[in-house]
């Protein structure tokens, strides 16, 4: 690519303008799955941050030696090493959570946003900008996380982080916790977006 | 763990722990496939067949290889390795030997490689220790659960399509989204009837 963007273009296109979560519904699973509480959400983020960022920084360095045929191939195998150490690094510094989290932190590896950003941005650009895109797509990622679980967690517990945020007499819906909640939140999410901010069908949602 | 009974595991996996509609797996599939009942069929087929092979699959690398080894670390990329040469190695021998199977499931097959559902089975049978046969029961029963909630979304919304006025912006993911939820509150209907955590 010639002409490239401006780095902030980059980093603001994936934070806000093309949303992975919200415009092209990718890696919503576990979106999803860990929004009931804000710290789960919180060290998620953390670690999908870091993948992002690194596999896009590392599948963009090596774009020149990779060979097409097998370049699915070599990506998973490097986001799977990053996400080896996220998992381990998890492990070893907040126990509690990596046991709440279970299998979502590894599931990172098959989260579509970063074989997204490997496949569309990093192997035809070079590192920095690759670094930066990775770092604006997974900030907008994570800031719809952030969103959801704020909505989630208050509902469903009555508390934020922990802390108690309504009052006691609060009725806890308890649905918010369960999948059906999660579902509901990210669906009048999108719809909200949607209607401000119409765009022409972009053809496949992929995953 | 050890005294589950693999059929009770199957329809646990089925209608209580829905993979799909409990544990959020294999959405991005679910959402963009889901627009017409042919093809929600054919890769629910394809999911069900493969998720119950490379879950048993790689319950018998994990125990009889991996463990051994002392290399448990290293069973996300084993595991997806194992799924993506099991799914390669599945569409070479249905090209060459059922052409007719192939012309209805074989786009699917390179889908679903990276389907987190598949690679989600694996990981549960990990962390909750099931043997091979519970593997085996576990991997079809999220399958077939999977399969369920596909055909019947892609229903619903094949009806929504030709009759429903949508309000803007409602159309498309946000509608398919409410009406998982709506699925997801019914299928919570079945929870209790079965305990397997």
């Amino acid at each position: 690519m010639p002409n490239l963007p401006p780095k902030k273009e980059i980093f603001l296109t994936g934070l806000w303008k093309d949303n992975p979560v919200l415009r092209q519904i990718l890696g919503i699973c576990s979106t999803l799955a860990v929004t009931n509480l804000m710290v789960n959400t919180l060290v998620m983020d953390a670690g999908l941050i870091f993948t992002v960022c690194m596999s896009s920084l590392t599948v963009s360095l090596l774009r020149k030696v990779t060979p097409v045929r097998i370049r699915m191939m070599v990506q998973t195998l490097i986001i799977a090493s990053y996400v080896i150490i996220v998992d381990i690094m998890i492990m070893a510094y907040l126990p509690d959570i990596s046991e709440a989290l279970g299998p979502y932190v590894a599931l990172i590896i098959t989260n579509c946003i970063i074989m997204g950003r490997c496949e569309a941005f990093a192997r035809n650009n070079p590192p920095v900008a690759s670094f930066i895109d990775g770092l604006g797509m997974s900030l907008g990622y994570s800031l719809v996380l952030i969103a959801i679980a704020f909505i989630r967690e208050p509902l469903g517990f009555g508390t934020l982080l922990g802390i108690r945020v309504l009052p006691e007499g609060f009725v806890q819906w308890t649905v918010m916790i369960m999948a059906p909640g999660a579902f509901f939140t990210l669906g009048i999410m999108v719809w909200i977006l949607k209607y401000f901010r119409p765009q022409p069908q972009t053809g496949e949602e992929k995953g | 763990m050890d005294s589950i009974n693999p059929l009770t595991l199957f329809f646990a996996a089925i209608f209580t722990n829905n993979i799909l509609l409990t544990n959020f797996l294999g959405l991005c599939p679910f959402l963009s496939m889901s627009r017409q009942k042919k093809s929600a069929l054919g890769m629910g087929a394809a999911v069900v067949f493969v998720m119950a092979s490379t879950t048993a699959l790689n319950n018998l690398v994990f125990y009889k290889i991996l463990v051994p080894l002392g290399m448990e670390h290293f069973r996300f990329i084993v595991f997806i390795v194992v799924i993506a040469a099991f799914v390669q190695l599945v569409e070479m021998a249905v090209e060459r030997f059922f052409p007719a199977l192939y012309f209805v499931l074989g786009i699917f097959l390179p889908l679903i490689t990276v389907n987190c559902a598949i690679f989600g089975a694996s990981l549960f049978m990990v962390i909750r220790k099931y043997d091979f046969v519970q593997s085996l029961a576990y991997g079809a029963g999220s399958g077939i659960g999977w399969m369920l909630a596909i055909i019947a979304i892609s229903a619903i919304r094949e009806k929504l399509q030709k009759t429903a006025k949508l309000p803007r912006g409602l159309e498309g993911p946000a509608i398919t989204l409410i009406i998982t939820g709506l699925l997801a509150l019914a299928f919570l209907a079945f929870s209790g009837m079965i305990r397997v955590q």
